[in-house]
């Protein structure tokens, strides 16, 4: 077997691995009772999709993925379970839903399943033909959004500050005059 | 002197090569060995460390501090280390067990991959990513997860408040962390640490960026849960905090993972803003040791100089001032750069 062979082997191996991990842990995130539990498996998710994103030698973007979603998205949505926390955390979830919502619950998920395996049955994956990833992945990103993207760029930071801002409003309140 | 480590690790891969194995098992067997020596010089160093600061911590206060054991009290942590080996390990009956198990072996594992990327001296590198100084940040923020599971976990109320403490702090305190370095990232326009040290081969960057270090100085010391910030313990008002339900060794991991945190801090602190291993006639890697040290000693100095502070000051601070400063500190590198590509400077 040829050295190029038995590194594409390893590859894999390393894939499946990681995939089973992000499974399992999505998994866990939909089927454990306690809601503080599927948060810890959102955040092995998402460490999960990082790791493939630096099997594909995109660095950056899976630092990015540990930073803000491992680290910041999922300790606040830990921050708002505490927050909201009854006396048990066994109860959180509610325990079985009325046959209604369990019906809707089916419907809503099998419309996405047949969406999802539509779309990747008919979407055309052409295979990268250059020679690995780029060298330097960050100055390249950099140019991208804040050169010829930085009008969506922009649009999207107005928008996050709009949410804050109406965040703010609705916590707090408007004060009369 | 200088490149004995690199001489070493160079001799051990001919070695493993002379034997018969492939370059990928060698090197791999190599990165082996170099986590092997990371873990143990990172144990081995804790036991100096916490003899150290308690030493100093009390000659700040104007005491003695442990010194029956041994000359100078040297040998205090290795009796107490042997002691906590030694001790009950006690799950309380109600804790999430999983959680609670795992919760310090995750801290101390987050604590030691902060050390794959750091400089410990001129080409001593574990890996030199392209984006090491973001590495070091994003892996520093999931020790928070750790610290909620062991609070969580514990199902103790105290547990749960230094939980709630600590995630509450980190949300807090990673914007400036991040933000303070991204100064440093524009002038040397790269994330790589190996030529962030190069280019602080004329001036350090504690000069150039002097408020960029006080904001990730007083950001680090948050983010290690250190006084005056170390809310999330708080042995006196949350009886120890996250830590409070565990026992023996597995609280050992915690406070070994804390030092652990506090030495890749400063380290990291010493390679960005004080020219990391470079430094005239000794070996680099002795540079960076005296330099992570001093930042060390004065980690220690204002732990035990300020009282601690309330958790509303605490929150207050980072959002109203650390903040605002780090963003006017990006605004203020922006400007120069361009004055100074402008007056032809550089």
């Amino acid at each position: 077997m040829s050295t190029a062979a038995a590194n594409l082997q390893l590859q894999d191996a390393v894939f499946v691995m990681i995939a089973i991990v992000t499974t399992g842990a999505a998994l866990g995130v939909v089927f454990l009772r306690n809601i503080v539990h599927n948060a810890l498996c959102l955040v092995l998710t998402f460490l999960g999709v990082a790791a493939v994103y630096f099997q594909l030698n995109a660095g950056f973007i899976g630092l990015v993925q540990i930073l803000v979603y491992a680290g910041a998205i999922s300790v606040l949505i830990i921050f708002a379970i505490m927050l909201v926390m009854d006396k048990e955390i066994n109860q959180t979830n509610l325990p079985i839903p009325s046959l209604g919502r369990r019906i809707a619950g089916v419907y809503i998920t099998a419309l996405l399943v047949i969406t999802l395996v539509l779309a990747i049955y008919f979407t055309a994956w052409p295979l990268a033909t250059g020679a690995g990833a780029p060298f330097d992945a960050v100055g390249m990103l950099a140019e991208l959004m804040l050169g010829d993207y930085v009008i969506a760029f922009e649009a999207a930071a107005v928008l996050l500050l709009v949410a804050v801002v109406g965040a703010v409003i609705l916590a707090k309140g408007v004060e009369k005059q | 002197m200088e490149s004995l480590f690199i001489n070493l690790s160079q001799a051990f891969t001919a070695w493993l090569m002379s034997l018969g194995l492939s370059a990928g098992w060698a090197d791999a067997l190599l990165l082996a060995v170099q986590w092997t020596c990371i873990v143990a010089i990172v144990t081995l160093n804790i036991t100096i460390l916490i003899w150290l600061e308690r030493r100093v911590s009390s000659f700040f206060q104007e005491r003695l501090g442990p010194n029956r054991v041994g000359p100078l009290g040297c040998f205090q942590t290795v009796a107490d280390a042997l002691k906590l080996l030694t001790k009950e390990d006690i799950v309380p009956s109600a804790a999430d067990k999983l959680i609670f198990k795992t919760a310090p072996a995750l801290f101390i594992i987050v604590a030691v991959m902060l050390y794959a990327v750091i400089p410990m001296g001129d080409g001593m590198q574990v890996v030199d990513l392209n984006v090491g100084l973001f590495y070091f940040i994003s892996i520093g923020s999931l020790s928070t997860i750790c610290l909620f599971m062991a609070g969580w976990g514990s199902n103790n109320k105290w547990s749960l408040m230094g939980a709630l403490r600590a995630v509450a702090q980190m949300i807090t305190y990673e914007i400036p962390l991040a933000f303070s370095l991204l100064g440093i990232v524009m002038i040397t326009g790269s994330l790589r640490l190996s030529e962030i040290v190069e280019a602080q081969s004329g001036v350090w960057f504690i000069i150039l960026q002097p408020v960029a270090f006080l904001v990730y100085f007083i950001a680090a010391t948050a983010e290690l849960n250190r006084g005056p910030f170390d809310m999330p313990e708080a042995e006196q008002e949350l009886t120890g905090g996250a830590y409070t339900e565990y026992t023996g060794m597995r609280w050992a991991l915690f406070f070994l993972a804390e030092y652990t945190n506090l030495v890749a801090v400063s380290a990291l602190m010493s390679t960005v803003f004080l020219g990391g291993w470079q430094g005239p006639w000794l070996p680099s890697w002795i540079w960076i040791i005296i330099k992570t040290y001093l930042v060390m000693m004065v980690f220690f100095w204002v732990k035990w100089t300020f009282p601690r502070i309330r958790m509303d000051q605490l929150m207050s601070f980072s959002w109203k001032f650390l903040i605002p400063v780090s963003l006017g500190n990006i605004l203020f590198t922006g400007a120069g750069i361009y004055f100074c590509k402008w007056m032809g400077w550089c």
